[in-house]
């Protein structure tokens, strides 16, 4: 077995001090697994991000990270009257690698084209990113990410809201960056879609559960995970969680 | 008017302003600190008439009367009783009442209007090396953050992940913004430099949609502004820093209206 790309013991945390938003998250992604990051909203999925990439202000217990994860956010986080071409912003990918007082290196224009190839926006390089679809916007954000070229990517519910043939190729996506060997963190609302992947971790303002998504997914679980957001259908095997998107 | 040493003296201080208000309007304008910039001049009103009435250059008034500002809207922008910008609205009221209050007193000389409004054809050699070194770098620190600045105001939940602290470059702009606002209060006063400030960049944020020309047309525009007030003033006999800001403001109105 090798070793895990991401690992936390006993992670807990939160953003004032005596106030956890999250506790007691144990869990290890070895390459070539994507988990999926279940819980609903107020749960812990982007506390835990922030606890990765050592954002919140107040973090117990163990982290270890493989490198330095990339991170791609909400596409409706990122400002769309932000003066940027989609090359623009995929390039922002190499701006944590280069000293304040170089150029981009060509090699780095060179990767930013390709990640925009890899997510089928070759053709849009030049377009403004505001003037872009949510799904392509998705995508041009999973680009960057793309030329970070980290281990460890934390993608916060990358297929939400986002049109099929964006879904269909980032979907397509996740299988490459398996297959090269990282791991992929996936916040997501989808309980069907997390049956798909290797591991599923579900958050209740604590951890409620982690491990193989047939072990994990059971109606108790969910009911833990999602209280009355859930709602279950037939015979337990079908599971939607309802969306309250945050303002 | 370029025979004029006094007008060419004016237009050489507003040429340098230009060059560093520009671009860092546009920073500002991306950041969604219009309103801090705004802030941020009228509420250095004191330091300016305090430096007038001890006699000592205003450059170095201004920069006292920046600090002050900046301390007091940061106090009153985190008290959590209050809504932000209310906090930022009484402090800078309260500035700026406090520096009439001090111009208007009886030994005052009578130079309000100057402090108010900025005295571009009475700018001195000491003002107008103090405006350019101030600006050369405000020009020289945006060209080195220009990344981290680009981060943060794109996407500010991503920029730590990318190699940007959020907080820490758009406290940095605040400090440029203090320093741009102290290099331009001499000749523009208190209450027409923001015009330079925020006008410029709002036109050229409208004309293209590209960062790095909109950085040079901003400055271009700014410099723009300031040559056309100056003949404004020189031919039509009008205040040289109002007609500046008219100039100025007139950008964005035309962009608005032909786009």
């Amino acid at each position: 077995m090798s070793a895990p790309l991401v690992r936390t013991e006993e992670l807990s945390g939160g953003y004032r001090p005596g106030t956890d938003a999250l506790t007691g998250v144990t869990f290890a992604a070895e390459a070539g697994e994507v988990v999926a990051i279940l819980g609903p909203n107020g749960g812990g999925k982007s506390t835990l991000f922030r606890a990765l990439l050592g954002e919140l202000p107040q973090r117990r217990g163990t982290v270890e990270l493989a490198g330095r994860p990339a991170y791609v956010p909400q596409t409706e986080r990122a400002r769309l009257d932000f003066p940027v071409s989609a090359l623009d912003v995929a390039l922002m990918g190499a701006y944590g690698r280069t000293p304040w007082y170089r150029r981009l290196a060509r090699a780095d224009r060179a990767a930013a084209r390709a990640a925009l190839a890899r997510v089928g926006l070759e053709a849009e390089a030049g377009e403004r990113f505001g003037a872009l679809s949510g799904g392509q916007r998705q995508r041009v954000l999973i680009a960057r990410a793309l030329v970070q070229d980290a281990p460890v990517l934390l993608l916060d519910e990358p297929l939400s809201g986002v049109d099929a043939p964006s879904a269909a190729r980032i979907e397509a996506l996740f299988e490459e960056l398996r297959g090269e060997g990282r791991a992929l963190l996936v916040a997501t609302h989808d309980v069907r879609q997390a049956r798909s992947w290797q591991r599923v971790l579900c958050l209740h303002g604590r951890q409620i559960a982690y491990g193989d998504p047939a072990a994990v997914l059971t109606p108790d679980v969910l009911q833990a995970t999602y209280g009355a957001e859930l709602v279950v259908l037939g015979d337990g095997s079908t599971a939607i969680a309802v969306e309250h998107h945050e303002h | 008017m370029l025979s004029d040493p006094i007008t060419r003296r004016a237009l050489f201080e507003v040429l340098i302003l230009a060059l560093a208000l520009g671009p860092l309007g546009v920073w500002v304008l991306l950041h969604r600190q219009a309103y801090a910039a705004e802030s941020m001049s009228h509420g250095l009103l004191p330091g300016l008439v305090l430096a007038a009435l001890a006699g000592v250059p205003l450059v170095l008034g201004a920069a006292g009367g920046a600090l002050l500002a900046a301390g007091a809207i940061a106090l009153a922008a985190r008290d959590e009783r209050i809504r932000a910008d209310l906090g930022v609205a009484v402090a800078v009221s309260a500035l700026f009442g406090l520096g009439a209050l001090l111009a208007l007193a009886p030994e005052a000389p009578p130079r309000l209007e100057e402090l108010l409004f900025g005295d571009l054809l009475g700018i001195s050699g000491a003002d107008l090396l103090a405006a350019a070194g101030l600006a050369l770098a405000v020009c020289a620190a945006l060209a080195a953050a220009h990344r981290p600045l680009a981060l943060t105001a794109f996407d500010r939940g991503a920029a730590h992940a990318l190699g940007a602290r959020a907080l820490h470059w758009e406290t940095v702009l605040l400090v440029l913004l203090g320093v741009g606002t102290v290099a331009a209060a001499p000749g523009l006063g208190s209450l027409l430099l923001v015009a330079l400030v925020i006008a410029p960049a709002a036109a050229a944020l409208r004309v293209t949609r590209r960062l790095a020309p909109a950085l040079a047309l901003a400055a271009a525009i700014a410099a723009g502004a300031g040559f056309g007030g100056l003949a404004l003033s020189y031919y039509a006999d009008l205040a040289a820093g109002a007609s500046v800001a008219m100039c100025a403001v007139a950008a964005p109105i035309l962009t608005r209206l032909a786009t």
